[in-house]
């Protein structure tokens, strides 16, 4: 009896995800339209004055970012749970928590990297100079991952809960916030024009910490849910 | 050979069922039966390792199915209640993902094929949400006519089914059974196989 490797079952499942997502493009573009507009608010709020938008930037967009991503989360194994093939994944004879980590590694493809992609335009609204723009989209790019596979936690967790949204973000948030101080400290250290090193390093470990601990808590929560 | 010792369900408050013992032999099928509620879909969902019983343990080849884990699940195909398709992905889409990911790769014409065999193969442009219950169902089942694996486990493969696709399947676990294979299925229908059919009633 052939059993696939997990590099195998981690490559199909993004695959499949991915051509879904292709299939469906409307839910990825609400994440990102939700992203855009939120982030294009305070600018209209605040009123035009660069100085004071140019400082609560960093974290502003950071934020959006993050509401937006967790705006997502619900997507991740909702509809492989109600259709049945999150039994499937978990019948499959690899580990779940390959397949748990293609499915997070599809949700960020489709689901972050655009938000990571058109970052540089919002920030213009903020008029920040382009170096700074530039750590921005490395702070995200570091940042964002870490967010999916901490979301991907919380996302199996509620896991046909009723009301699971709401409870998705209580659950998340919390644990959001490391990577939020990291990465908007970054952008703002770049800013002051001070070296952002020590906040990328400390993100970067962020995002180390979750992709050895996140898959496999992600995975039990996702067995604890089919049982 | 599969094997259920003493099992026990518990769901919330209430025990299902308890001391359910049976074993099945290669070329064996086993029709469960019971009233709604009874207890079927948990029973399957036990064999298969997705729930744990409260008591007892299944066995696969004489050892507990924890202890085998994916050797045991690389021997299993479990159709439940839902199709386990994809809504926008089309009928051959959805077989070639589930076989790549149950490690059985499969191609375009071993997919065509298996859809052939119970009727839906000429709607395989449509994306799966076009398509009516049963004929969902019967791509859901045409996953069986891919694979190779020895123990069948099947809740409720007849519902929505018509006629000739209930004895498509029929033909179907006929020639896994007389390959070697073994079946349990549930069912509120009659279903007819060539070999004796086993029958486990709850009460």
């Amino acid at each position: 009896m052939s059993s696939p490797s997990v590099s195998a079952a981690f490559g199909g499942i993004v695959r499949r995800d991915l051509r879904l997502a292709a299939r469906r493009k409307s839910e990825p573009l609400f994440t990102l339209g939700f992203f855009v507009l939120v982030s294009s608010l305070f600018p209209l709020g605040l009123g035009p004055e660069p100085e004071l938008l140019r400082r609560i930037a960093p974290g502003v967009l950071w934020v959006a970012a993050l509401l937006a991503s967790m705006l997502a989360l619900g997507r991740m194994f909702t509809a492989d749970y109600e259709d049945g093939t999150l039994e499937q994944l978990a019948l499959a004879p690899v580990p779940l928590v390959a397949s748990v980590g293609g499915k997070v590694a599809a949700h960020w493809l489709v689901s972050e990297l655009p938000l990571v992609l058109v970052s540089p335009l919002l920030a213009l609204q903020y008029g920040l100079p382009a170096d700074v723009i530039a750590l921005l989209m490395i702070s995200l790019l570091i940042g964002t991952p870490a967010l999916s596979l901490v979301g991907a936690i919380g996302a199996a967790l509620t896991l046909g809960v009723r009301g699971g949204g709401v409870l998705v973000a209580l659950l998340v948030l919390p644990l959001y916030v490391p990577t939020l101080i990291f990465g908007a400290g970054a952008v703002d250290a770049g800013l002051a024009g001070m070296s952002s090193a020590a906040n990328l390093s400390l993100l970067g470990a962020c995002l180390i910490f979750a992709t050895v601990f996140a898959p496999p808590a992600a995975a039990a929560a996702v067995r604890i849910a089919l049982e | 050979m599969l094997s259920a010792n003493d099992l026990e369900c518990v769901r919330g408050t209430r025990r299902l069922f308890a001391g359910v013992s049976f074993a099945l032999s290669p070329g064996e099928c086993l029709l469960v039966q019971g009233p709604n509620g009874s207890g079927k879909t948990s029973l399957l969902r036990i064999l298969c390792g997705l729930a744990r019983p409260e008591k007892g343990e299944v066995r696969w080849n004489n050892e507990p199915i924890a202890e085998l884990d994916q050797e045991y699940r690389a021997a299993l195909v479990y159709c439940g209640h839902s199709n386990a398709l994809k809504e926008d992905l089309t009928p051959s889409e959805n077989l070639l993902a589930a076989a790549a990911l149950a490690g059985e790769p499969a191609g375009d014409g071993a997919a065509s094929a298996a859809l052939d065999a119970f009727g839906v193969g000429h709607l395989d442009a449509l994306p799966v949400r076009a398509l009516s219950q049963g004929q969902k169902r019967r791509v859901g089942l045409s996953r069986l006519a891919l694979s190779a694996r020895r123990l069948w486990l099947l809740d409720e493969p007849l519902a929505s089914l018509d006629v000739r696709a209930t004895q498509a399947l029929a033909g179907l676990v006929d020639a896994h059974l007389e390959r070697g294979g073994i079946a349990v299925l549930t069912s509120h229908q009659p279903i007819e196989l060539r070999a004796e059919i086993r029958v486990f009633a709850f009460s």
